[in-house]
């Protein structure tokens, strides 16, 4: 059958899948999360995904109708906040680069949340540069042991999972040397511990791998094909950043909005047109977040999605950095929830708690998720098609790099 | 903001901007641009012809039923991009664009029988009007200055009016009591003194009205006129965009072939960083521009935040953009042979067009409910 459904019959396999999963009948966990499976098997989760994999081979774009339908219909939550890392880079690189047998045992869980994920990317000494990864992984047998320090691990206490980069032959220049696993990160070798920062929580981890023992039928793609799998991961990323339409006053901007208009006696003409520039800022970053998803639905795709993060990043360090100044002496307080006490939240908001907490988180916008420095790289080299950076390392062997 | 406006071009309109780009890379070089500020203003007459007439820009946005194109501010917006790519130096803007708006709203008040005759004009391309206002005159400015007499003649001056010098006919505000009233008076009736203007591609004029004589379109045209200049701030947004484009993808181009130190100066981090800025702001502000544009056209009642913001982040992304590519090109950017300096000076010019960012920003002040620290 190849005639794809239209948004009417699309919607009429909605009702009847409502019609025969009642979800006011639901009573336990156990059933909410049966009702998940049986949304997963009609192809009724994530709608462009294949059929048989919890979808229907449809459009991107019609996944929003039924998501409001199930939504409006009192359904049962995936539970998405808890699993970004899994929903938005684990699912598409494995749907791209699994085998059956992966696909069949891991996107179910995924999308139902059964399985949380979170991901093994970064290392101390390779951030920007995350081609040079440390961590190694030694075939024994039909198990690759891995020994590594990972960083920057949003949700590792929380996960079951983790996709992992490592390198499995030091012998060939680094983007050749790296693979790509999937990490069952309850392997006795695997140990995480909060990484404080900056607001005074841990949001996220430093994870230690000590002869980790992952199946070989648990890597993903051909063993030296890592670097490109990743990349499959981190361009998700990057459309899930520039994919999403905004109302207008959204964001930063909307808290910092409220802000002023709540406290007319701390109004000041400078702070004014301080805001109002940040105002504009933000209502064309979201216009142009709007054209870019206009530019992508038209199929034109491409890496101007990192220009769009350059405007995020500085328009909410910006607006927080103001907004504590707009409140004067209450700015100089730091009473959140729970002041500096440290702890470790199960999701982060941007715009959350109190204005010095945002001040401060926003500082990790420009870092997180491509630097503000690699991302206008990426313009200029990609976008603008000017030269390459020099790479001392890239056509050697990696063990030989200065690292 | 239930459907989201298009704020790409549809084939149509990339139709139109591939028209009209060819015809001024053919038409418009930037010798004969530079040759204004030496006093040789033959190319105006000439490339307004082919635009305005052979082309029919001239009546894009007069109804078809009257004789234009019938076309929207969507059309418009693609062709002043393409003017600002171009540092082109017709009375587009306006003539086609502010003059026009004036009068369409006047007629759509209930205009008198001389309004459709100087539409029709508008629309043939056989006559070019210009509205008698500083072209620095923000939405909330002073639009009257002049007087009239009980005879029907005009007195006054007005300093610094953009596109009198390729008009034929003015549309001038006259103060009556509370009111603004509107009179055409023809071009040779009035005294026009060219002034050495910033930008000569759009040379400015004091026009001295000295008991010219004067036909009254309209004894009410305040919200008509003011209607109009926010139309042309909605407008000249894309005009801004169209420049700054200039500027990026000249400076990138430049900066791939330049050498310095053995290497291509575009390779160097220093450089990519500012290139890349720059390409965030341009898109940012094209994409500001367009929705300016396509809210007007769709009478979206958004269209005055849309203009607003379009004015507020275009106005300066433009002199950045010239800035930055006259520093980046280094010392051939500060020569007259090279055309850099015609961009920056219609941008700096635009930037004071029609209100600064900041009365633009002021605006949306009372339009977003931020308001301003009590005094």
């Amino acid at each position: 059958m190849s005639t794809a459904l239209t948004a009417d019959e699309l919607a009429a396999r909605v009702e009847e899948f409502l019609a025969a999963h009642d979800p006011a009948q639901l009573q336990t966990d156990e059933d909410r999360l049966e009702w998940l499976r049986a949304r997963f098997d009609a192809g009724l989760a994530w709608v462009s995904y294949p059929a048989g994999l919890g979808g229907l081979g449809l459009p991107r774009a019609m996944q929003g109708a039924v998501d409001a339908a199930f939504r409006a219909a009192g359904a049962p939550s995936n539970r998405p906040e808890v699993n970004g890392i899994g929903l938005g880079m684990a699912a598409p690189t494995i749907l791209a680069y699994g085998t059956d047998e992966q696909k069949q045992r891991f996107l179910r869980p995924l999308w139902t949340g059964e399985e949380i994920w979170c991901q093994l990317f970064s290392e101390p000494g390779a951030g920007s540069d995350l081609a040079g990864v440390a961590t190694r992984a030694v075939l024994d047998n039909d198990t690759w042991v891995v020994n590594g320090q990972k960083v920057w691990t949003s949700g590792a206490h929380n996960a079951d999972l983790a996709i992992l980069v490592a390198r499995t032959d030091p012998d060939v220049p680094k983007h050749s040397g790296l693979t790509y696993f999937l990490c069952d990160m309850h392997d006795p070798g695997v140990d995480v511990r909060p990484l404080r920062q900056i607001t005074g929580e841990a949001e996220f981890n430093e994870v230690f791998l000590t002869d980790v023992r992952i199946p070989d039928s648990s890597r993903l793609g051909a063993v030296g094909e890592g670097w490109r799998v990743a990349n499959t991961t981190l361009n998700n990323e990057r459309v899930a950043i520039g994919g999403r339409v905004a109302p207008r006053e959204e964001g930063m901007i909307g808290v910092v909005a409220q802000t002023w208009r709540d406290h007319p006696e701390r109004r000041t003409a400078s702070a004014h047109d301080r805001l109002l520039r940040l105002w504009v800022d933000s209502e064309v970053a979201r216009l142009t977040g709007e054209r870019l998803a206009q530019k992508i639905a038209m199929g034109q795709p491409g890496p101007e999605a990192a220009a769009m993060k350059l405007s995020f990043a500085r328009n909410y360090q910006q607006l927080s950095g103001l907004e504590l100044e707009i409140l004067g002496e209450a700015g100089l307080r730091y009473e959140n929830q729970q002041g500096w006490t440290m702890v470790r939240p199960d999701h982060v908001s941007f715009t959350g708690r109190d204005a010095g907490y945002r001040y401060l988180r926003a500082k990790g916008n420009s870092i997180e998720g491509g630097t503000s420095e690699i991302l206008r790289n990426i313009v200029a080299e990609r976008v603008l098609g000017l030269p390459a950076e020099p790479r001392a390392d890239k056509n050697i062997p990696w063990k030989e790099s200065l690292r | 903001m239930s459907t989201p406006l298009a704020l790409l071009d549809t084939d149509v309109e990339t139709d139109l901007r591939i028209t009209v780009r060819e015809l001024l890379a053919d038409r418009c070089p930037s010798d004969a641009v530079r040759a204004m500020y030496d006093g040789d203003r033959s190319i105006v007459g000439k490339l307004w012809k082919a635009l305005g007439v052979d082309l029919g820009l001239a009546g894009l946005l007069v109804p078809e039923d009257q004789g234009g194109a019938g076309a929207s501010a969507r059309e418009a917006a693609v062709v002043l991009e393409e003017l600002g790519f171009a540092a082109a130096p017709v009375p587009f803007l306006t003539s086609a664009v502010v003059a026009t708006t004036v009068l369409l709203e006047t007629a759509r008040e209930g205009g008198s029988e001389p309004v459709s005759g100087l539409i029709g004009a508008l629309a043939s391309g056989e006559g070019t009007l210009a509205l008698v206002v500083p072209f620095s005159t923000a939405r909330n400015g002073r639009l009257a200055t002049a007087m009239v007499d009980a005879a029907g003649c005009l007195s006054g001056e007005v300093t610094s009016v953009a596109g009198v010098l390729e008009a034929d006919t003015l549309l001038v505000p006259v103060a009556d009591g509370d009111r603004v009233a509107l009179y055409a008076v023809e071009a040779g009736a009035v005294a026009i003194t060219p002034v050495s203007s910033l930008d000569m591609g759009r040379q400015l004029a004091d026009v001295r009205l000295d008991g010219a004589a004067g036909e009254l379109l309209s004894g009410d045209a305040e919200a008509a006129i003011r209607t109009a200049l926010d139309t042309g701030s909605a407008l000249l947004a894309s005009e801004q965009v169209g420049i700054a484009r200039w500027c990026l993808e000249e400076t990138v181009s430049y900066l791939k072939t330049r050498r310095q130190f053995g290497r291509v100066v575009g390779g160097f981090q220093a450089i990519k960083h500012r290139l890349a800025d720059l390409y965030t702001a341009v898109e940012s502000g094209t994409a500001a521009a367009h929705y300016a544009a396509a809210a007007l056209a769709a009478g979206d009642p958004d269209w005055l935040v849309g203009a607003s913001v379009a004015q507020a982040y275009c106005g300066d992304l433009a002199v950045y953009a010239a800035e930055e590519a006259l520093q980046l090109h280094g010392g051939i950017g500060m020569t007259w042979e090279h055309p850099t300096h015609l961009y920056l000076k219609r941008a700096k010019a635009d930037q004071i067009a029609l209100g600064t960012p900041g009365a633009h920003r002021a605006a949306l002040a009372d339009f977003v409910n931020l308001p301003a620290a009590e005094a």
